[in-house]
């Protein structure tokens, strides 16, 4: 009869804020089963922020510790000789390194063969691996290390059989209060001061220090040095560094070691890098079991609700409104475990920062990154379910 | 052509080898109309109803619901149809659980693009319709068989459809839950809905104006009463 334009139909439509509240609802008709398999998900968020937290906050710790102790010391060691025994420096070193232009201080230290115990009794195998040690005034302060308790050495004791402690040789030789005496190399030395542990020269934590007059009196030190101490000017380090071997022995300079404490430092910190290396992986199975789990809570709750897939198709909804909801509830349950993960990851850095006394250190990109797999672990996890559920029959669907 | 639904020698088989559970079937229901399918289990009449219902496509002939020809239309189309056009009733309710009725109901307009408050204001109108005004804050479990089916017609007509489908609605209620029911169809029919109810109940298809028997897939009767317009 009539050719006119058919009038516009309606459309069928599910507006935005109703696939929110759609994709809630099955994570609220079965809450246990959607923290579940959350959980794999929220475990493997956790591992991953912890493991960049701790990091972060013990790079943190040693950038604070490498800006307080400075990078700028230097050590000059002797090579090995040929025979592979250690030898010793000229004892001019010192001397001569001080006027290197740039130098700011310098001091050395000489490891002697003389045995220490804690008194005449001891058995005379058990050394404990506790070096004597003869150091000058100056050694504490350029090697930034600080005394526990006691006093340093200083011109009238370095005379006198006093000696000073590393903290690891006070604690093997039982040592807790300055005013103790031990016997080193036959005779009784007094215990003058115990140090903290000296982060750019560990040696020194198994040193007993003794000044270098006694040494020379009861020992027969004869001055050379086993290892030179030196600090420069920032920009004058690489330029010092060259300089160490030559102006030490002008004749064969290769036969001086120079090492950067700092960099051994640094290095250390690299190792548990690699370390770190390992728990992301860890934390990276994690994830995917996670978003297995989803996955398969998602297919069973499409299972299970073939009949609400039928019914809302009878309401009107498209295919496309059926995968949204159910790609929703996907991601929605995937953000759930990420929310968590992050939560149980910063908590654990929390303690981990706090117990270890590190600068509590967590990139914001950390937990960007974090939210951000989360929602493409559900994207994965929640496509190929709300495939099949966009692809249910609605006849189908209702008469099963 | 005004007939809400006109079916043309529609067909729909199953399997291979194809089993025919509907083989054939021409029939008209004209806008206004009250109408019964009846027929022994297993005929063809829950398939039928998903035909006219646009859930199903027929694999012969032509099914036009509501002017449009249904083999035209995508899904899109199909879906506008059913969320704007058809109301359905099942013998199971399909509420869901722990919502209330004002939020079962509402979701009868989710899918036309309704804001929630809205949907919620006409969920309460229709419980008033199927009166069911002092039951808005129950949940399903706390209804009766008879509520939760009034329930469910309210919730096919909160969008006010031109056509309400109903299977086997009373057939899991008792005699006066079901008369209760069958009164609300004719109350919605008298209203200007057309309404096409499958059932099993003869003394129900009795008070029906128009009843359609069908045997294996084909329409072997079709009585309307004198005085009703086929
Ligand atoms: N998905 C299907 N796959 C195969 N055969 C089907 C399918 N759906 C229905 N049938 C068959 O089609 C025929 C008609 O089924 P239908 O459900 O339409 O019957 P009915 O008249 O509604 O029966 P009842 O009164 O028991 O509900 C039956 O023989 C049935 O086995
Ligand atoms: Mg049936």
């Amino acid at each position: 009869m009539s050719t006119a334009l058919a009038p516009p139909r309606a459309r069928s439509r599910l507006l935005g804020r109703d696939v929110l509240r759609l994709g809630t609802t099955g994570l609220r008709a079965r809450p246990t089963r959607a923290v579940l398999s959350a959980l794999g998900i929220a475990i493997g968020i956790a591992a991953m922020i912890a493991v960049v937290g701790i990091s972060a906050s013990s790079q943190a710790r040693l950038n604070d510790e490498l800006d307080r102790l400075g990078t700028n010391l230097l050590t000059a060691t002797p090579g090995k000789s040929l025979l592979g025994k250690a030898t010793t420096l000229p004892a001019d070193a010192v001397g001569k390194i001080g006027r290197i232009d740039g130098v700011q201080s310098v001091s050395s230290i000489a490891v002697l063969s003389v045995p220490v115990f804690r008194s005449p009794l001891s058995d005379p195998d058990a050394t404990g691996g506790i070096t004597t040690t003869v150091a000058d005034d100056a050694l504490l302060r350029v090697v930034s290390g600080s005394v526990r308790s006691g006093d340093w050495l200083n011109p009238a004791t370095s005379g006198f059989p006093a000696v000073v402690l590393g903290h690891a040789a006070a604690e093997r030789l039982g040592v807790v209060s300055p005013g103790t005496q031990i016997w080193l190399g036959s005779n009784y030395f007094t215990v003058v001061g115990i140090l903290d542990p000296v982060p750019l020269a560990p040696d020194l934590d198994r040193a007993a220090l003794i000044g270098g007059p006694v040494a020379k009196e009861l020992f027969g030190f004869d001055g050379s040095p086993t290892t030179v101490y030196e600090r420069s000017d920032d920009a004058a380090v690489d330029r010092v560094r060259s300089l160490l071997g030559p102006t030490i022995t002008p004749q064969s300079p290769s036969d001086v070691e120079v090492s950067r404490p700092s960099d051994a430092l640094a290095a250390r910190n690299a190792a548990n890098q690699a370390f770190t290396g390992l728990l992301v992986g860890l934390g990276s199975i994690a994830l995917l079991v996670g978003g297995i789990g989803v996955a398969n809570t998602m297919v069973i709750s499409v299972l299970e609700r073939r009949r609400e897939i039928g019914l809302r198709r009878a309401l009107g909804a498209t295919r496309w409104h059926v995968l949204v909801q159910f790609l929703g509830e996907a991601l929605l349950l995937s953000a759930l475990g990420g929310v968590f993960g992050c939560a149980l990851g910063t908590a654990v850095t929390g303690v981990m920062a706090l117990v270890n006394d590190w600068p509590f250190t967590l990139p914001a990109v950390t937990i960007a990154a974090a939210v951000a797999s989360t929602l493409v672990i559900g994207a994965v996890a929640g496509f190929y379910p709300a495939i099949r559920a966009a692809r249910t029959p609605p006849t189908a669907a209702l008469s099963s | 052509m005004n007939a809400i639904i006109s079916l043309e020698d529609v067909q729909r088989s199953y399997g291979e080898p194809p089993v025919l559970a509907c083989a054939g079937v021409t029939l008209t229901v004209e806008r206004g109309e009250l109408v019964a399918i009846v027929g022994p289990s297993g005929s063809g009449k829950s398939t039928l109803l998903n035909i006219i219902g646009t859930l199903d496509r027929p694999t012969g002939g032509v099914a036009r619901i509501d002017g449009l020809a249904v083999a035209d239309l995508d899904d899109r189309a199909l879906s506008a149809l059913r969320a704007h056009r058809i109301g359905f009733v099942f013998q199971q309710f399909h509420l869901a659980e722990g919502v209330t009725a004002v939020d079962n109901v509402a979701d009868g307009l989710l899918y036309t693009g309704v804001p929630r408050a809205e949907r919620r204001r006409r969920a309460v109108t229709a419980l008033g319709r199927v009166g069911l005004s002092h039951r808005l804050g129950h949940r399903p479990n706390q209804l009766s068989g008879g509520e939760r089916q009034r329930v469910a017609i309210a919730r096919a007509v909160v969008g006010d459809p031109p056509l309400l489908l109903a299977d086997e609605p009373t057939g899991n209620l008792d005699s006066a839950s079901g008369a209760a029911v069958v009164e609300l169809l004719h109350e919605l029919n008298r209203q200007g809905t057309t309404v096409v109810v499958i059932t099993h109940d003869v003394e129900l298809a009795e008070t029906l104006p128009r009843r359609i028997s069908i045997r294996d897939g084909r329409v072997v009767d079709d009585f309307a009463e004198p005085g009703v317009a086929a």
